[in-house]
């Protein structure tokens, strides 16, 4: 077959052309993927070819390789680890000769391949000679094969992962990539390909950054290179410095004077792309130091394991000027651009940052700043003054605060509704909301907010809901802020005599004709919940008018026909902001009897509405309405049961999706709900239910964070159906066990695996607790008999792993105490032979946490009992 | 390898309410969980508890005459006392009885959607059978009997067939003149729950199964104490009458009346009303410890950390405040449960709620109180001395709603 000729036709512009091509190619790949591979590279290799082909060749090649999704990729690295050696020995070596091609599209596309090839051979200790044939006669080479095996080697620093190449040869590589971004390297490319190689390999130079001299060295050639003619250099090397700031903190010391002087001098004077850069090292250095400060969380006898050099809060002199001056070089249309990022956004993040980072300090800073620019003519100076404001509100403490926003109020109140500048009062409501967020609420000791500015401050937010689409979006946010520091009030809230005005003005954006903008519509519907959350029973009446609006909202989403793509995206999405505010609703009149019974007469109306979202896609479920179906359940309690044989079929849907993780987890937990409203009249659709959760269990391509809901969905169906529960445990018992195997053990897990794993446990041990407990009293208990003895040793098992959490440790001797109390005598002789049930019990009962303690006296009780029969 | 990406949020929030929403529905999930394993452990909790009374065996204490807390703890050793956790344990039990609200005004559709019995004067309790025994808790949850009965699994009887779990908890008034349980509600019957069903199947349920057991047979040996039934009227003019003039076994205190189609629920209720006058009540107005009437009507409420008295409903009602240098002077604590007699100035209203009381402190309660009194109660025994809700007003409601329901009809056939 001629390759290169199906290759070109493939990104022919004639559609029949291409199409035709590209099965010709699928069906070559499936008749003989070893032929088609080899043939792909080395069209890939060939000189003569076009570089077209060769490119869509390569490119190709990557695919075959690898994939985003995390199943397909498995297949594909098992794919090509069974391919025949000899074929692959071939592709290896087309791809290494690609290398030192003249075309440089033909070189970069082989230096992508080959990095695949490596991130799935190279762990598999295949290909040991691959870094070793890349390094060697690298200085003998022309410069255009030194630019392409310096981007191999930076690509497979990207591909793999620092343990799987030996430290000499990471000597080597950095050794090479910091001689390529030398200034004595004449080459511009080969340079510039040094220094993205070193972005990747910083990754691997752990042990070169504990070496002084190494370290010094490395960090010589970095701050040169951000001083090369080139601009793409100066950019890349910048990089390198933002991720030596988070990588290597704790190093940084000896060169961060040098760094703030050619940071500052960049912001100052390079380009946007590098003085961006310049800037984002110092915010990565507030990130760092925020999260280090944290962890000593006050407490400075705590021990982290990177103490705080305080860079930040000694470079504030000068870096608190520095950013301020960024933040007059405003771009005028700014706040309409979704993807804006300017010298102002960057410098504005960052002070934003610096902030959080020293608090107190930095108020007499910036003030001076605020004072001088906050009434100028130009609308600049007004907005740079106005943001800075809005900087300083997180971080310092509210006593130095409040003094200055008691006489700063006013003054952004009258801004939002007189200034001239569309782009300062965007600003201006941004800054009242960070007011409202930071400095209001129940907490705070000296309110700023008092019944003689509340009606001002609500009458000015609802006026500027009706200007730009940016502005009113910012409004919403600090309507929002103002609503939530009302929060747990009680039974009255100042809010209550605009509550009504409140929920019309918000309802009147959603109808905006360029709500869609800014993000404003979404904005609205927010606010809107959170104006019901935290309503008062003084306006449960109000919330209850409410509801048929929105009813009657997403019945007209329901009327919608014959909908374009586009169409159908924008109805989606409004239903799923409608379906949010009708289950925030749904939950605040569920709460008291009073008006859950006014709300009911709803529940039908809502329920068919409810379906006739599910009806508009065929294939997936929508979230938000399948939330709103949760709490429905849970409102409805035992009456469920007639929506059941209308729902059940999207019950399914939704628990099929493994796509949409997300889908699959909130349906997961509705089954729960569903659970505990019906009780055991969710038996009829429990096998259908089982089998889908059984699926979903067994399936690699679900995203693993739904598995623990999923068995602790196993425990509600079983606490719900009780001892109907048999003819499920031969299936459900078998995971619960492989699944606790699995759990049973953290060692050398990373935090995050520690995390899941305890959730993993706690979702076991719901499953166990449930399922114990609903054979409770039935003469079928002696069913579970034989699962008794594996419980008990996950029990051990965790318990001698010593590092639950509180909340598995509560589940855990609960599980105990449901084992006991359901199995009684039977029980009794398995506990005490048991290694550390007892162990366990009295640790719980010595916790200082009262639940943990709580639940363990009653499994004492539970246990004594047992024993004592 | 393109330069990367280095934009921040920018005058975001930095959470979306859409996540806001998804945690809290997880949040919300997870608390129902736990309530509902919560909940059927707790049931099997009550239970066992008692096993670790029957080591320690408290003496029966009455509300009239409460021991001091100190000579109990005397009589076990430390080990015990921890066991027993004493006042917690008293509390849990004392919270778990349905508890009527006074009828302080007629309900609507009463003929339709109640029943109406004659109360039997006497000790408020939960009666529980489990492991061979039976035992009888008062109201503030300490313990009135322990012993045999023919309950399901009431006494340890040679043909225990019965498996170990089952249980059972009436709701009873202990009638003293003929030592007899009078059963006024069915909680749970042989493990099963009756929490979750309506009044009008748990009664249902206690007549066809109480006699089944023998549990209404006259004592014997391994059956201490007789168990009735009391007779349930639907709350219409007959069954009104019956159970206010009726002739019944016992002697009678008030009217009880039940929501059909409430569900069994802890603490207050407004779904169960208890009413009362002289006809059919000895204790009208309540005494006092020497069961004299006084003069002025007295009160129980729990003062609040914040120095407000209130009742023990939920939400509170709040009657009053006391001013800090009072509290400090008598070392009065947040949770004291404190008397008050209404003095003249009496209660106060302004738009249907209490706006003030003219209370007078006469010092704290006996610790056998577990609770202040509710709104319904003080306020039926306030109008009770002042302008009682009289039988008149119940019979005259009762035919009003006929009058209404015949007056549709005759619409309809017209």
């Amino acid at each position: 077959m001629e390759v290169t000729q199906v290759l070109l036709s493939a990104q022919s512009v004639d559609s029949t052309v291409r199409k035709h091509a590209e099965e010709t190619l699928k069906q070559f790949q499936e008749q003989n993927l070893p032929v088609f591979l080899l043939s792909l590279s080395a069209e890939l290799a060939s000189e003569e070819k076009p570089v077209d082909s060769r490119r869509l060749a390569g490119l190709i090649l990557k695919n075959a390789l690898d994939a985003k999704e995390q199943h397909r990729k498995y297949e594909l690295v098992q794919r090509w680890l069974s391919l025949d050696v000899a074929v692959k020995s071939q592709i290896r070596a087309y791809l290494l000769q690609t290398l030192s091609s003249t075309v440089s599209d033909a070189r970069s596309t082989a230096s992508q391949v080959i990095a695949k090839v490596a991130g799935i051979e190279l762990p598999q200790k295949q290909w040991p000679e691959l870094i070793g044939s890349l390094l060697s006669n690298v200085h003998q080479v022309p410069p255009h094969v030194k630019q392409a095996t310096l981007e191999t080697l930076g690509y497979i620093c990207e591909e793999v992962s620092p343990d799987v190449i030996e430290q000499d040869q990471v000597n080597k590589i950095l050794t090479l990539v910091v001689q390529g971004m030398n200034a004595n390297e004449a080459n511009i490319d080969v340079r510039l390909a040094a220094t993205r190689a070193l972005y990747n390999a910083l990754g691997f130079a752990q042990a070169n950054f504990s070496n002084d001299m190494e370290r010094d060295y490395i960090m010589r050639v970095v701050c040169e290179a951000t001083l090369s003619p080139e601009v793409k250099i100066r950019q890349a090397s910048y990089e390198c410095l933002v991720s030596i700031g988070s990588t290597y903190y704790e190093k940084l010391a000896p060169y961060i004077q040098d760094i703030f002087n050619i940071t500052s001098k960049a912001v100052r004077e390079d380009e946007e792309q590098v003085a961006l850069q310049a800037i984002e090292f110092w915010s990565s250095i507030c990130d760092e130091e925020i999260d280090i400060l944290e962890e000593y969380g006050g407490d400075f006898t705590a021990d982290s394991d990177v103490p705080c050099y305080y860079f930040i809060k000694q470079a504030l002199p000068a870096l608190v000027p520095l950013l301020l001056e960024t933040l007059l070089k405003q771009e005028e249309d700014q706040d309409q651009d979704e993807g804006a990022w300017n010298l102002a956004m960057a410098g504005g993040t960052c002070l934003g940052l610096v902030v959080r980072t020293v608090g107190d300090d930095i108020v007499p800073l910036v003030m001076p700043f605020i004072e001088e620019n906050l009434s100028k003519e130009d609308w600049r100076r007004r907005e740079a003054a106005t943001y800075a404001f809005g900087s300083i509100l997180e971080g310092p403490s509210p006593d130095k605060l409040t003094p200055i926003v008691n006489v700063a109020l006013n003054f952004m109140l009258t801004a939002l509704t007189k200034d001239p500048s569309s782009h300062v009062k965007d600003t201006t409501a941004w800054t009242l909301g960070r007011i409202f967020e930071f400095l209001h609420g129940s907490a705070v000791e000296n309110p700023i907010i008092t019944p003689s500015n509340c009606q001002q401050i609500v009458t000015v937010l609802l006026e500027s809901m009706k200007d730009a689409p940016n502005v009113a979006e910012k409004a919403c946010g600090a309507l929002y802020f103002l609503t939530q520091g009302y929060e747990d009030l009680g039974s009255t809230s100042p809010l209550t005599p605009y509550f009504q005005d409140i929920v019309q003005c918000l309802l009147n954006v959603t109808h905006r004709e360029d709500a869609a903008e800014s993000r404003l519509r979404s904005s609205a519907y927010e606010t809107l919940n959170e104006v019901v959350r935290c309503s008062t029973e003084e306006t449960a009446r109000l919330v209850l008018e409410l509801v048929q609006v929105i009813m009657q909202e997403l019945h007209k989403t329901l009327e919608a026909q014959k909908l374009s793509s586009d169409e159908r995206e924008k109805q989606n999405e409004l239903q799923g902001l409608l379906c949010g505010c009708l289950q925030v609703i749904i939950q605040k009149l569920g709460v008291s009897e009073a008006t859950k019974f006014a709300f009911m007469q709803y529940a039908d109306q809502i329920m068919s509405l409810l379906l006739g979202v599910f009806a508009c896609r065929s294939a997936t479920v929508h979230e938000e309405a399948m939330l709103s179906i949760g709490a429905l359940a849970y409102a409805t309690g035992p009456n469920f049961a007639k929506y059941m044989p209308d729902f059940y079929k999207y019950l399914e849907m939704g628990l099929q999706n493994f796509e949409e993780y997300q889908v699959c987890s909130v349906t997961v937990g509705i089954v729960g709900d569903i659970c505990r409203a019906l009780e055991d009249k969710i038996l009829p659709y429990c096998d259908g239910i089982m089998t889908q959760l059984l699926k979903d269990l067994s399936s690699n391509q679900l995203h693993r964070s739904v598995k623990p809901p999923i068995f602790s969905c196993f425990g509600d169906i079983a606490l719900a159906i009780g001892e109907n529960f048999e003819k499920y445990l031969m299936y459900a018992m078998p995971m619960l066990q492989s699944a606790a195997e699995l759990s049973a053990h953290t060692s050398g897990a990373d935090d995050e695996m520690i995390e899941y794993t305890n959730l993993l446990r706690n979702g076991i041990l719901e499953a166990y607790s449930g399922i114990f407990q609903g054979f409770k009293n039935s003469p079928k208990t002696q069913l579970l008999i034989p699962y008794a003895p594996h419980a008990l040793q996950f029990l051990d098992s965790i318990y001698m792993e010593k590092d639950m959490d509180d909340i598995v440790m509560k589940t855990a001797i609960e599980v105990l105490g449901d084992l006991a109390d359901t199995l009684g005598s039977n029980a009794g002789s398995l506990i005490q032979q048991s290694m550390s049930c007892k162990d366990f019990l009295n640790e719980c009962l010595s916790s200082e946490d009262h639940l943990i303690k709580e639940s363990a006296e009653w499994a004492r009780l539970a246990i004594s009992r047992a024993i004592s029969v | 390898m393109a330069p990367h990406d280095l934009r921040r949020p920018f005058k975001r929030a930095a959470i979306s309410d859409q996540q806001r929403r998804r945690e809290l529905t997880l949040q919300r999930q997870s608390q129902h969980r736990r309530d509902a394993q919560h909940q059927a452990r707790c049931l099997a909790n009550s239970i066992l508890s008692l096993q670790n009374d029957a080591v320690a065996d408290i003496e029966p204490e009455f509300e009239i005459e409460p021991q001091p807390e100190e000579e109990h703890a005397r009589d076990f050793d430390v080990r015990q006392a921890a066991r027993l956790r004493g006042p917690e344990a008293r509390l849990w039990f004392a919270k778990q009885l349905m508890l009527p609200e006074w009828m302080i005004d007629v309900p609507d559709r009463l003929s339709v959607d109640w029943y109406v019995c004659a109360r039997p004067a006497g000790k408020r309790c939960f009666v529980v059978s489990s492991n061979g025994t039976t035992v009888s808790r008062l109201r503030n949850g300490s313990q009135l009997h322990r012993f045999p009965s023919a309950l399901p699994n009431g006494a340890k009887t040679n043909n225990s067939s019965r498996s170990g779990q089952s249980y059972c908890i009436l709701d009873c008034i202990f009638h003293e003149p003929d030592q007899t349980y009078y059963v006024i509600d069915m909680v749970c019957w042989a493990g099963m729950s009756l929490y979750e069903c309506t009044a009008e199947f748990r009664f249902f349920w206690l007549n066809s199964k109480l006699a089944e057991t023998g549990a209404c047979n006259d004592p014997s040996p391994y059956h201490r104490y007789s168990f009735k039934t009391v007779v349930v009227y639907n709350c219409d003019q007959e069954g009104l009458r019956a159970a206010y003039t009726g002739p019944v076994p016992y002697l009678k205190d008030g009217l009880l009346f039940s929501n059909k189609h409430a569900h069994y629920q802890s603490g207050n209720t407004p779904l169960v009303l208890v009413w009362k006058d002289e006809n059919c009540s000895q204790y009208v107005l309540d005494t006092d410890s020497k069961g004299q009437v006084p003069d002025q009507q007295q009160v129980v409420l729990e003062l609040l950390d914040d120095g407000r008295l209130a009742t023990s409903d939920d939400p509170t009602v709040i009657f009053g405040c006391l001013d800090r240098d009072f509290i400090q002077k008598t070392g009065l604590v947040g949770s004291n449960l404190l008397r008050f007699a209404i003095n003249e100035g009496g209660l106060c209203f302004a738009d249907g709620k209490l706006e003030r009381a003219d209370l007078h402190y006469l010092g704290k309660t006996n610790r056998a109180r577990t609770f202040a009194d509710s709104y319904s109660k003080i306020m039926f025994q306030y109008t009770a001395r002042y302008s009682p809700l009289r039988i008149e007003h119940l019979f005259a409601s009762i035919n009003s709603t006929n009058v209404q329901e015949n007056s549709t009809d005759a619409d309809m056939a017209g």
